[in-house]
């Protein structure tokens, strides 16, 4: 094998300030920093002039006082405090049509039920909306199913489209068990809701009888059977209910989940996949490079968080742990015998090379975890060499406002 | 070793010590010794290194001659990575050998991916005979419905699964000495946990709601304890509180508390005035260039800038972990600390990891 070719540096900036841009969703498995990259993207993209709403799912408080906002809701809230392009930073007060970059910034978390009840309340009547907020299977359905929370996201990012307010929409995707359930969870929910089972659970004489499926007629009888005794009969009763009183918006399921799984697709929809230098996400982040590209959805590129970088690359780990055991045994060797006066002179000698070792030992491990990290990340690249990447530093402290979000921003145009 | 210099337990009947860096933590344990947890149940927030830590559980736990199953539910072949085997298929397989010492025998790791519809269909057949039913279900939807869908149901299914290996029983005496399971992470896990209520959305009667209450009875016993694996930054920290204060308020027997396992632990070996030099950033780099010059470096100078720059953000690190020590201290569990491996996780880490573990008194 010969040497790995780097990776193609991803263009952040170029992607955010074209405005043919119009969402940009983040996905990545959990507890690399997704929501905190969808937040600093989307500041960036606003104070380089695009007007941004970044629709969450973490309920992270931190995060939204990091924008200034006590809290997050359903409703997208303007975050204060968004700045135009800075003169210094070399950026045109216009767009190329003459239109002023005068960006804004508004944040939202996702509430699923709120978003869930809304779709009922406006495709029902008062009465019959009252009557499925109501029901228990729709209240587990709405709050508990899993499924549910992708496919609101889902939801919440079409209609956020469709109200046309803002140019830019940042999605940060739900925890789930697999990154690639934000793809496969709306549709599944759409397809059990729209399905055979439910029907069949209502009204399973009628359902037996239609032209099709009656190779699975003997197995009706007892499919029933078994749902019935797993489950219990109250469950039952609460379906039945909630079906009849869903009949209007049957059928649309499938097709709501359809429609925004066409817009991730459409142009103007760019992927960001999120990881951090570690096994677990690099291989979830391949997978889902993999699946976008098997569904034809469009990858903007990998960006890499919480890499460690070195100013004194050129001193190897192996040599300055060698140079620190050096100091040691010479530390050691020339301790004097115990004494008083030269106690304390001894003491000064070793505290000045304690500091001199201690810098060098945590030199050596910053070279060696910075080698595993580029290990892994030339695994990813070996593996999909066509997929840019962009990668960002390690941050020493927490991000708390702002101008915390903006130093991420600042590592996204590779300053 | 790196764990901290005198960690480890110091405890007797009835009352655990543990000390690290800068406190003491005293424990009443329950009636029952640590030693009579049979089901370890590991979670954390994404990033931490749960799997890496169950696994160095199971390792710990496994020596003395001991035979462990280490159960992974959320099908990402993690444990396979970690012991550089094949997949795993839905079958016990063993994965490791603990070493053996101090005079101790080794003892053996196995693995089990549960995986909910095969664990659905084999409780089907296990209660009604019915394997091949299964075909019919996936053609309906319930098998979807049951398994990715319906609230609840999926964990029944895969914490039933860690249940019945617990109890399983060959000629009179248990199968495995203990069952460590690669939960869900902090966010998820008192739901997950939590099986018999999450399931009352869809089953208020009949055998799941039996299922869950059976399975419930052996979470919320003293054979099981919920073990919480953190690094010392705000985010996980934070949920590791919510996780910990979620299931003490889950209430009804309550489900016990564990460890809290602080991983990827790294402190300067500097002494305290030093330490607040670097984190102030008023660290002599002249000094350092002198030291740096006695080890025969060259531009030694520019060296020692380079250097105490790393020094310095790493102290300032190191401060925020102290931080965030301080906020777990609050919470009055025992903390294991394990060492951050920063030459690559392989097995060889893992080894390190569970040595830690057990100096530590985890095992």
């Amino acid at each position: 094998m010969g040497h790995a070719l780097p990776p193609q540096p991803l263009d952040v900036d170029r992607l955010i300030d074209d405005r043919r841009t119009r969402i940009i969703v983040c996905c990545g498995s959990g507890g690399v920093g997704k929501t905190t990259t969808a937040a600093a993207l989307g500041l960036r993209a606003a104070e380089r002039g695009r007007n941004v709403v970044v629709l969450t799912v973490d309920p992270a408080r931190r995060l939204a006082q990091s924008m200034g906002l006590t809290s997050l809701d359903n409703t997208p809230r303007l975050v204060p405090g968004v700045g135009p392009p800075a003169a210094d930073t070399g950026q045109h007060a216009t767009w190329q049509d003459g239109t002023a970059r005068a960006g804004s910034l508004h944040a939202m978390m996702l509430d699923m039920k709120r978003t869930f009840d809304e779709i009922v309340e406006a495709h029902a009547d008062p009465d019959r909306a009252a009557q499925i907020l109501a029901n228990p299977f729709y209240q587990s359905l709405s709050s508990g199913f899993s499924g549910t929370q992708e496919y609101m996201a889902m939801e919440k990012l079409g209609q956020l489209r469709r109200a046309d307010e803002w140019d830019l929409i940042v999605v940060d995707t739900p925890p789930s068990r697999s990154a690639l359930d934000f793809l496969d969870a709306p549709q599944r929910l759409g397809r059990f809701l729209d399905g055979r089972l439910l029907r069949l659970l209502v009204a399973p004489a009628k359902f037996g009888g239609r032209a099709g499926l009656r190779m699975l007629n003997a197995g009706f009888g007892v499919v029933t059977g078994i749902v019935t005794k797993i489950l219990g009969g109250q469950m039952l009763k609460d379906v039945q209910t909630f079906v009849s009183a869903m009949d209007t918006m049957f059928g649309g399921f499938r097709e709501r989940a359809e429609y925004t799984y066409r817009l991730l697709r459409a142009p103007g929809t760019a992927f960001l996949v999120i990881a951090a230098p570690e096994p677990d996400a690099l291989r979830e982040a391949s997978y889902f490079v993999e699946r976008l590209a098997q569904e034809g959805m469009p990858l903007a590129g990998l960006i890499l968080n919480r890499v460690h970088r070195s100013p004194a690359a050129g001193l190897s780990a192996a040599r300055s742990l060698a140079a620190a055991e050096m100091l040691q045994a010479a530390g050691s060797s020339s301790r004097p015998a115990p004494g008083r006066a030269a106690e304390g002179r001894a003491g000064q000698q070793n505290g000045s090379h304690a500091l001199a070792i201690a810098a060098l030992r945590l030199h050596a491990e910053r070279m060696q975890l910075t080698a595993s990290e580029r290990r892994l990340a030339e695994h990813f690249t070996a593996a999909h060499p066509l997929v840019p990447v962009a990668e960002i530093p390690a941050q020493p402290d927490d991000v708390h406002d702002l101008a915390g979000l903006r130093a991420i921003g600042t590592a996204f145009g590779g300053e | 070793m790196q764990a901290t210099p005198g960690a480890g337990r110091i405890g007797h009947t009835g009352m655990t010590c543990y000390v690290h860096a800068d406190s003491l933590h005293c424990v009443g344990t329950r009636d029952t010794d640590w030693e009579g947890v049979r089901l370890h149940v590991v979670t954390g927030k994404g990033g931490t290194g749960k799997t890496t830590v169950a696994g160095a559980l199971a390792l710990a736990l496994a020596s003395g001659g001991k035979r462990i199953l280490l159960i992974e539910v959320e099908g990402r072949q993690g444990i396979a990575q970690l012991f550089d085997v094949p997949p795993l298929p839905y079958e016990e397989r063993k994965v490791a050998v603990a070493p053996a010492t101090d005079g101790r025998p080794g003892g053996d790791v196995f693995a089990l991916v549960a995986e909910a519809e095969s664990a659905l269909l084999e409780y089907l057949e296990m209660f009604y005979n019915l394997r091949h039913a299964g075909t019919a279900l996936t053609k309906l939807g319930v098998m979807d419905f049951a398994t990715t869908i319906a609230p609840g149901l999926r964990d029944v299914l895969l914490t039933g699964k860690a249940a019945e290996a617990v109890r399983r029983k060959e000629s009179g005496s248990p199968v495995y000495d203990a069952v460590v399971m690669d939960a869900p992470p902090t966010g998820r896990i008192g739901r997950f946990l939590n099986v018999a209520s999450e399931v009352s959305g869809v089953a208020r009667a009949g055998p799941i709601r039996g299922h869950a209450d059976t399975v419930q009875k052996v979470i919320r016993s003293p054979e099981t304890a919920v073990h919480f694996v953190t690094v010392l930054e705000e985010m996980p920290v934070q949920e590791t509180l919510d996780g910990i204060a979620e299931l003490r308020g889950l209430g009804g027997g309550g489900i016990q508390i564990g460890w809290i396992m602080v991983n990827m632990t790294r402190q300067l070996e500097l002494p305290e005035d030093q330490l607040r030099a670097a984190a102030d950033g008023s660290l002599d780099a002249g000094e350092l260039s002198v030291g740096l010059k006695a080890a025969g470096l060259e531009d030694s100078q520019v060296l020692a800038t380079y250097l105490v720059a790393e020094l310095v953000e790493q102290a300032r690190t190191d401060a925020g972990q102290q931080v965030q020590r301080r906020r777990l201290d609050d919470v009055r569990q025992p903390c294991y600390e394990l060492p951050m491996i920063t030459d690559g996780m392989d097995l060889g880490g893992l080894y390190r990891l569970a040595a830690a573990l057990r100096a530590q008194g985890a095992a």
